[in-house]
């Protein structure tokens, strides 16, 4: 193989310590994305890896695979969109799967079991804080407040399936821009 | 077939949740609802795991959910069943990028899409703190400690020099609280 073309290898190894130093995903990942893929191995400029990431917000699906499968299949085609995609989720798979082993043997704790009660309560304020900055970066039309409202009301007190949500959500946004361009 | 089952509810949680991590969430919550493989409590032990590790939280969560679920195997299964729409997804518009997000079919569903999700993840929310609230409650009555530890950390992560700490600090002086006031 030429040594000037990128290898899986490559790809893998850099979209692993991509996983490997990246808390909490979404934009705190963009820091490293660029060190590895931009300065390191030159595979993108900035502006490319931002579009990348615009597009990673307008697809479904995790962020980090999303820019992952991007720069990959552009490197090296399918298998190094493979490469890249096992590379971000490599680090997730090996340390959940050793605290979660850890977990189990000491959930029966005391220390533990009261610690987690406390834990919830932050994952609770943490959600929250989390849906403040989704609603003002993305709930501003009357269309957008309604479709918010109805999305917690489906779920929260009829316990409708987000499937269902997110599909009435996508065509009530095409509708709506037809109806009231 | 337990396998089957975690590839296609987490295939569907890639498939269906928009705009990140916190976005797979409430998939979860319908997942821990209708399958006797772990609780809402638990869901929220996960994310909590989850934030605090390396990673994209969607793919953490996946691991934990797919783990207690079925095992190492199931941890896998999860995990690859929540990429494969993605990976697919993206593999299908890589050579049209840019049509694709200037394409305003595809604006106007996320226009759609984005507030609903800022809405589902707000109703994962709302279960998550049911639990944490009533937990050692006795019968269901509002638990005092746990309210005010939720809007101290409410507060906390909310003040200005505090806001940028990463997600762990707070979880971690939760747990600390926890174990303190015997939550």
């Amino acid at each position: 193989m030429e040594s000037s073309k990128t290898t899986c290898r490559e790809l893998y190894a850099a979209f692993f310590r991509i996983g490997l130093f990246t808390f909490g995903g979404g934009y705190a990942m963009l820091p490293m994305l660029e060190r590895e893929c931009v300065d390191k191995h030159g595979w993108t400029n900035r502006e490319e890896l931002l579009d990348y990431f615009a597009i990673g917000q307008c697809t479904p699906g995790v962020i980090a695979v999303n820019t992952a499968t991007f720069v990959g299949s552009a490197e090296r085609g399918i298998p190094g969109a493979a490469a890249a995609t096992a590379g971000v989720i490599s680090p997730s798979l090996l340390i959940i799967l050793i605290i979660a082993m850890l977990l189990e043997n000491f959930a029966h704790l005391p220390a533990v079991q009261h610690a987690f009660g406390g834990i919830r309560i932050s994952v609770a304020a943490l959600i929250v804080n989390a849906v403040i900055k989704l609603i003002r970066s993305n709930v501003k039309s009357p269309l957008a407040i309604a479709l918010c409202i109805l999305a917690f009301v489906a779920v929260a007190c009829f316990s409708l399936s987000p499937v269902t949500v997110v599909i009435v959500a996508a065509i009530a946004g095409v509708l709506g821009k037809a109806v009231n361009p | 077939m337990i396998y089957l089952t975690l590839f296609l509810e987490f295939f569907k949680t890639g498939l269906f949740a928009v705009g990140g991590g916190l976005a797979t969430i409430p998939f979860l919550t319908d997942i821990a609802v209708k399958y006797p493989w772990f609780t809402s409590a638990e869901l929220a032990d996960m994310i909590a795991v989850a934030e605090s590790t390396p990673g994209p939280i969607g793919v953490n969560t996946a691991t934990f959910a797919g783990f207690r679920a079925a095992g190492i195997p199931g941890a896998l299964v999860a995990t690859f069943g929540l990429v494969l729409p993605s990976f697919l997804i993206i593999l299908l518009i890589a050579g049209a990028l840019q049509k694709y997000k200037s394409n305003p079919l595809v604006q106007n569903a996320f226009a759609g899409l984005r507030p609903a999700s800022a809405g589902l993840i707000g109703a994962a929310g709302w279960s998550v703190l049911q639990t944490a609230l009533a937990g050692t409650g006795l019968s269901g009555a509002v638990n005092l400690p746990a309210v005010l530890l939720f809007a101290a950390i409410l507060v906390l992560s909310n003040i200005k020099k505090l806001k940028s700490l990463h997600p762990a600090v707070f979880i971690g002086l939760a747990a600390l609280a926890g174990i303190v006031f015997g939550m």
